[in-house]
């Protein structure tokens, strides 16, 4: 049953930008590419509780890649490549890093945009002699919301899996306490790698199917660190922790600042402060969490269901 | 404050801040003109690391443009009446993927007459197709791009008019050869080089034009985006024994390299840094010892249109504009506000005038060669209050470098 309505949810969306003009399709691009950042976002950081803010490390990986083979490789084997890359590179971080913790990890992941954008540019400008590269790549914006979509979905259906299997229960356990993890058998570090590695390179992905929008591609346009911010925001405002929860932070984020940036063009940046502050002090554990709580206040202790709250 | 006080204060904060939006917003709603108006969209970085570049050379001249043309009592159409122009502006966040979307809203949801370009190179790039898809026009002014023959071509209704790297890497290898035959300087030239789309551009283009003008290349590094510390770099170029020092630089470095060059005291017969050297604010950055400096662009400081056009913009504004791109971005609105009078608002008849046209502008008359404007100053030079334009030396205007540079 289960099945068949997120069939028919996907076919539902699937079909949005032949009933929305191209101003529609492109805020259905913007939509999709959010929620599935935040949502594999929230696959490694949810439960682990370490605050990456590598997003946009992996998110400009996945489009320089998309820059420099769109010419040389058929379409979907660059995507194949931008994975192959993205995987490549959580591996190698990942083995290095996640026996940080805490600040650190933040701190570190916040470096590793500017590190990848650093060597990039090095590389461009010793070895390539160009920087700045174009993606001339006959693709409309509804191709790319569509692979955007089939990404998020994907996405979402992993995340569920993780949860009902092993490898979550093992995750949310290392992240109510590793002492307590580590004694009961569970393989810290690798259970992490694992994690890490999926949820980056899904971000790689967003990445290489957003880019070819651009047309043009240089380390300073794809590594802004705009994108790492937000993402963590969306999914820090919906509940990192909860398989909807992204979804239910990046919609009305996006639409908000989308009307903030029509409204309020000459105050993105303090309105962006304020938000992160107030949904940190406010809302700590998520707007889903939030409404759970202010239901079960108001009917008493009866039992209730989140997820179908939330959709109501 | 108790802790609970303090949790509610919290908590009241967003709501606050929510009903504080709507309330501008309710005041700000404009007035209803009484003319249809022309509504013109641009879509510009005001957050994000472009806005810098977009609030020192697009968004005041468009802000300046349209407030004169609403005080003379609109655009003028064809038939003489004049129309007030409205403006939808949206900021990009300086974002690649945000500008295409604004741009799409631009086009498709408000329908706007016309959209004026962001800044960047990178920008014009992003919404290129899009402006073609949709037919408008699209004047990139502030895209230095040696492409820009094959993109007029791509979109034939885009016009590039601020050259390529090429140009303005030869036009100062130039420069210097006519001062090394004059004797003034010697054959020994030290360049630094940012590690960015533009200095890579200006360095590929310079270090064959230096060579095949007979110059010798003693020191020649590229520094990342971001230095700000230049003192090894420049212990190193002073012991070079080059006369000529040249930075293809982006600011904030071409401030650094500035101060760090009069701390040491560092004097090469010339100074040339890039993108940065022609703001107005270059000269508190010299505490006023700007004189002789070189850089990227220039102005005809004898001309009156220039002026009176900075006149105007420091009056409007509050700050001069800086001697490179802003005046060129101030003429495309010209070109454009001229164009629609000839022939009113249709995209086509529009594009086919901006590029077959004569326009009289405030950086003299513009005709554009093959939907590009290549009338550009390539290198410019402080000479009193000014930033002058000292090449193409054979144009009119054109002043006389002078080597060597004063000592700071």
């Amino acid at each position: 049953m289960t099945y068949i309505l997120s069939a028919l949810g996907l076919a539902a969306l699937a079909v949005l930008p032949m009933l929305f003009g191209d101003y529609g399709t492109g805020m259905l691009v913007g939509l999709a590419g959010y929620v599935t950042l935040a949502t594999s976002w929230a696959m490694f950081s949810g439960p682990t509780r370490y605050i990456s803010l590598a997003t946009v490390a992996f998110f400009g990986v996945g489009a320089y890649t998309v820059a420099v083979l769109n010419e040389v490789l058929p379409y979907p084997l660059v995507l194949l490549a931008a994975a192959g890359i993205g995987a490549t590179m959580a591996l190698l971080v990942g083995l290095s890093t996640l026996r940080l913790a805490g600040i650190y990890f933040v701190i570190f992941t916040f470096g590793l945009a500017e590190l990848v954008r650093q060597l990039i540019t090095w590389f461009e400008v010793n070895v390539t002699g160009t920087l700045g590269r174009y993606i001339f790549l006959d693709l409309e914006a509804k191709h790319i919301y569509w692979q955007l979509l089939a990404l998020g979905a994907a996405t979402l259906a992993l995340s569920a899996w993780i949860r009902r299997s092993r490898l979550g229960l093992a995750l949310r356990v290392i992240g109510d306490d590793e002492t307590v993890a580590a004694h009961s058998g569970i393989n810290l570090a690798r259970t992490k790698l694992v994690l890490f590695v999926a949820s980056s390179t899904i971000i790689t992905l967003v990445g290489a199917i957003q880019a070819p929008r651009w047309v043009y591609v240089e380390p300073s346009i794809v590594f802004n660190p705009t994108v790492s911010f937000l993402t963590v925001i969306m999914a820090l405002l919906g509940g990192a922790t909860r398989l909807w929860g992204p979804l239910f932070g990046a919609v009305p984020l996006f639409l908000l600042f989308e009307w903030l940036s029509a409204r309020f063009p000459d105050h993105f940046s303090i309105l962006l402060g304020l938000m992160f502050m107030a949904v940190v002090y406010a809302l700590p554990d998520g707007v889903l969490a939030a409404l759970e709580k202010f239901r079960r206040k108001g009917n008493g202790n009866s039992a209730t269901k989140p997820a179908k709250e939330a959709n109501a | 404050m108790s802790q609970n006080s303090r949790r509610a204060l919290l908590r009241a904060l967003p709501l606050a801040m929510v009903s504080a939006l709507a309330l501008t917003s309710a005041l700000s709603t404009p007035l209803a003109a009484q003319e249809t108006p022309v509504t013109i969209g641009y879509a510009v970085s005001k957050s994000g690391p472009n806005a810098t570049g977009a609030g020192i050379t697009t968004i005041p001249n468009y802000e300046l443009w349209v407030k004169e043309v609403n005080e003379a009592g609109g655009l003028e159409m064809p038939d003489g009446t004049r129309r007030p122009i409205e403006v939808v502006e949206y900021d990009d966040r300086s974002s690649a993927e945000d500008l295409v979307r604004a741009i799409e809203r631009l086009a498709t949801q408000d329908k706007v007459d016309l959209i004026l370009p962001p800044w960047g190179t990178g920008g014009n790039l992003a919404i290129a197709p899009l402006m073609d898809r949709f037919g408008y026009p699209q004047l990139a002014v502030t895209s230095v791009t040696d492409m820009a023959p094959e993109f007029a071509k791509r979109w034939d209704r885009s016009f590039w008019m601020l050259g390529g790297g090429h140009d303005y890497a030869t036009a100062l290898v130039e420069t210097l050869a006519a001062a090394k035959e004059a004797g003034t300087i010697n054959d020994k030239v030290a360049m630094i080089s940012v590690a960015d789309g533009f200095g890579i551009d200006l360095v590929k283009a310079a270090r064959p034009a230096f060579e095949e003008a007979g110059f010798d290349l003693v020191y020649d590094e590229s520094y990342p985006l971001g230095t700000s510390d230049f003192a090894a770099i420049l212990n190193e170029v002073q012991g070079s024994g080059a006369d000529s020092f040249v930075a293809f630089s982006y600011p904030p470095g071409s401030f650094g390299v500035t101060k760090q060059a009069m701390t040491v005291g560092y004097n090469p017969k010339v100074f040339y840094i890039g993108v940065g050297g022609a703001f107005p604010i270059y000269g508190k950055i010299t505490e006023g010892k700007q004189e002789g400096v070189m850089s990227i662009g220039g102005v005809d400081a004898m001309s009156p249109a220039i002026e009176e056009y900075f006149a105007k913009h420091t009056a409007a504004i509050g700050n001069p504009p800086d001697s490179w791109a802003s005046a060129i971005t101030y003429a495309s609105l010209e070109m454009l506000e001229e164009a629609v009078k000839r022939v009113g608002l249709d995209h086509e008849a529009l594009a086919g005038e901006l590029s077959t046209g004569t326009f009289d502008t405030v950086i003299g008359e513009v005709k554009l060669e093959d939907n590009q404007l290549r009338k550009l100053w390539w290198v410019g030079q402080w000479q009193g209050e000014h930033f002058v334009a000292v090449s193409p030396a054979d144009r009119e205007g054109a002043a006389t470098p002078v080597t060597p540079k004063p000592e700071w």
